[in-house]
């Protein structure tokens, strides 16, 4: 067969006319622009676009980071029960797992990029590196996960028809498929530590009462806590946008068996994480914050945000509450349950990171200082809403030219009646 | 040279000498080449390598009591004084450092990449962040140190206990041939210390005997801000007044103002 004559789209699915393709992609390139302006006036002016100042050095962006990292953390996790725990039945999603995981890290390195006050200074960060920097070990792992994000992600971009009808693309594909597994274990590997040290990040500050916490060796609590709450709650983002996907398109692309396995680890890891994380708290709220003297309701009182609402939403609402739910066969199969679900402990998530990062910028450590509270400028917003807008467009592309879902024509039959 | 005698620079402000003037802060300025804005209202985006806060006592006329707390860098030597301060042990690209030999807290501006990890890290906000350009007025370009380079926009920059006096004050020794000996008191004095009309600051070795500070550092009225995080600040206050030094540290409402520093003290 000629290269040429190849498709564009794979054969045997429906998708929507080019021009209501590019109508969609545009408005999403809009907000992207939106973004790419806000980016560019932080590289030309510098750091005082934003409203982050000398109390606030880590803010809106860092919890960007922090949060989209979790979320992103449905792709080493899957990858995890896939190749190495061995569920098959996960082969039907991993492939959007790996993408969203791509997506996901690929923002998290751009806003970095934008973070730092001296940008084309970042390297320095691998050539003069501090061992001892919990930051450090994030760099390494974050960049090296990505590398091994991009090669899980290159087969799937040559399974385009039209890419694949060159043969030398097509045996690469198949070559590097071939050993998948090998890249998905260092993956996992990378993961386990760089969620990890994002978490320690927070938890070695032992000048800031809020965030430290105890651990062991150099590693605190909350290193464990992280890569565990993103093994957690990525998995329920990788259904969410399953779902989502699921009714842009109309059509059903991953079999419900799977979402439910996929939901089912999800809950018990929810389920078991939460647990930790209370104990977690109540260790740090009785025994480290009071020998620093700090009492609990310091931390939540005195301020125009940071009340103890923040504190049971995170754990009972969005933690308790969507463990239960997922753990318990009744509540995953019902389809709102499980949303409601997902869409909690992907907020739950999105919370904690806030205050690891947020609230220990804005507490007070002196008695005689105030709380300072923080409001992000618009460029800090723009680059915050760019990685959607990025998602929607690499998302959109992916599933319009890859064969992304591997049941979409079994659960389709003739194309189906979506787009 | 062992740790516990190594020379390590300190400073002891005595606050109920301290009258807020601001003498200590313009002369830092000045010493430093610390860049300012056009506009100084918003504290928050201020650099300043030493601040005057102003403290009260929160109590209502006639029994109003206010304090003025100059706080510079504390040059933490961490827990042990193993020099694994809060900012030091966090920077990625190893742009900040601790310096065994002195005690000193050093920032390496050309290497910080400006991620502002020491700044979240810092209980003190001692570290400051040029959001901007510096700029200098009319001809005052003219007037910046040469011993002190001036800092570009994107990094951190912070208090050095004007390391370059010390450099300079070790280069004369050894010119002198007394580089073996350690430099006497009156050698290295900060631009603060100096500036301090109210004789409210000492500076010198804390340990060492002749120095005016490793007496000071031993008075009853002395403490440390925020002794409980066991940062370890190289940084001492004086008062007499109970309530002052309670501001220093958190405590909860059981306990009394001297009761770490006294446990702290029985436990070494």
């Amino acid at each position: 067969m000629k290269a040429t004559a190849a498709p564009l789209i794979p054969p045997g699915v429906k998708r929507c006319p080019t021009w209501q393709f590019a109508l969609w992609i545009g408005l999403a390139a809009a907000v992207l622009a939106w973004g790419v302006y806000a980016i560019i006036l932080v590289w030309w002016k510098g750091l005082n676009q934003t409203n982050m100042n000398d109390a606030y050095g880590f803010a809106l962006w860092i919890w960007a980071d922090l949060a989209v990292i979790a979320l992103g953390g449905g792709a080493f996790f899957t990858g995890f029960l896939t190749y190495i725990i061995g569920k098959d039945k996960l082969k039907a999603i991993i492939n959007f797992a790996v993408i969203i995981g791509f997506i996901c890290y690929s923002s998290a390195l751009l806003i970095l990029a934008i973070d730092i006050g001296q940008p084309l200074r970042g390297w320095f960060i691998f050539w003069h590196a501090n061992v001892h920097s919990m930051l450090t070990e994030v760099a390494f792992c974050l960049s090296v996960y990505f590398a091994v994000l991009t090669i899980e992600f290159i087969p799937l971009i040559l399974e385009n028809p039209k890419l694949k009808a060159k043969p030398f693309l097509h045996h690469l594909s198949h070559n590097m498929h071939e050993i998948m597994a090998v890249f998905a274990a260092t993956g996992v590997f990378l993961s386990f530590f760089h969620q990890g040290s994002l978490g320690g990040v927070a938890g070695v500050l032992f000048g800031r009462p809020f965030a430290f916490r105890e651990g062991i060796f150099i590693w605190p609590w909350t290193f464990f806590l992280f890569t565990w709450s993103a093994a957690a709650c990525g998995p329920c983002f990788t259904i969410l946008v399953t779902w989502l996907t699921e009714k842009i398109t109309r059509k059903k692309l991953v079999k419900q068996d799977v979402i439910q396995l996929l939901a089912k680890i999800s809950g018990w890891m929810l389920l078991t994480y939460i647990i930790a994380k209370t104990s977690d708290t109540l260790y740090w709220a009785m025994v480290t914050a009071p020998s620093k003297g700090f009492a609990l309701m310091d931390f939540y009182s005195n301020n125009p945000l940071y009340g103890i609402w923040i504190l049971i939403a995170e754990i009972v609402v969005c933690g308790y509450l969507p463990a239960l739910i997922l753990v318990s066969k009744r509540g995953r199969e019902n389809a709102s349950l499980l949303m409601l679900a997902v869409v909690l402990a992907v907020i739950g998530i999105s919370i904690n990171r806030w205050v690891m990062v947020l609230q220990v910028m804005a507490a007070p450590l002196f008695p005689f200082k105030e709380w300072v509270m923080y409001a992000p400028s618009w460029q800090e917003v723009a680059t915050t809403i760019l990685p959607i807008a990025y998602g929607i467009i690499i998302i959109s592309l992916a599933y319009r030219y890859l064969p992304v879902f591997p049941h979409e024509k079994e659960l389709n039959p003739a194309g189906g009646s979506g787009r | 040279m062992t740790q516990a005698n190594a020379t390590k620079y300190g400073m002891v402000i005595d606050l109920d000498k301290c009258t807020g003037c601001g003498a200590c802060m313009v002369a830092c300025y000045a010493e430093n080449n610390v860049p300012f804005k056009k506009d100084e209202s918003d504290k928050l985006d201020s650099i300043n390598w030493i601040r005057v806060f102003k403290v009260s006592n929160r109590k209502p006329w006639p029994d109003t009591e206010i304090c003025y707390l100059p706080m510079p860098c504390m040059h933490c030597g961490g827990i042990g004084d193993h020099g694994h301060s809060p900012c030091v042990s966090v920077c990625p690209a190893t742009a900040t450092d601790y310096d065994h030999g002195t005690g000193i807290v050093s920032q390496i501006y050309t290497r910080c990449f400006g991620c502002r990890y020491c700044m979240a890290a810092c209980p003190y906000h001692a570290r400051k962040f040029n959001w901007w350009d510096p700029v200098w007025p009319g001809d005052m370009e003219q007037y910046l140190s040469p011993n002190v380079s001036a800092r570009m926009r994107g990094v951190v920059e912070k208090c050095s206990f004007c390391f370059h006096r010390y450099q300079l004050a070790k280069d004369r020794a050894y010119h002198e041939g007394r580089h073996q000996e350690p430099l006497g008191e009156n050698e290295y004095q900060t631009a603060c210390v100096e500036a301090c009309p109210a004789g409210a600051m000492t500076f010198g070795d804390l340990n060492n005997p002749k120095h005016a500070v490793y007496n000071l550092k031993k008075s009853p009225h002395a403490f440390r801000l925020l002794e409980r995080l066991q940062t370890n600040p190289k940084v001492y206050y004086i008062s007499s007044r109970e309530w002052v030094r309670r501001s220093g540290d958190n405590y909860l409402a059981h306990e009394e103002a001297g009761s770490i520093k006294r446990a702290t003290a029985n436990h070494h």
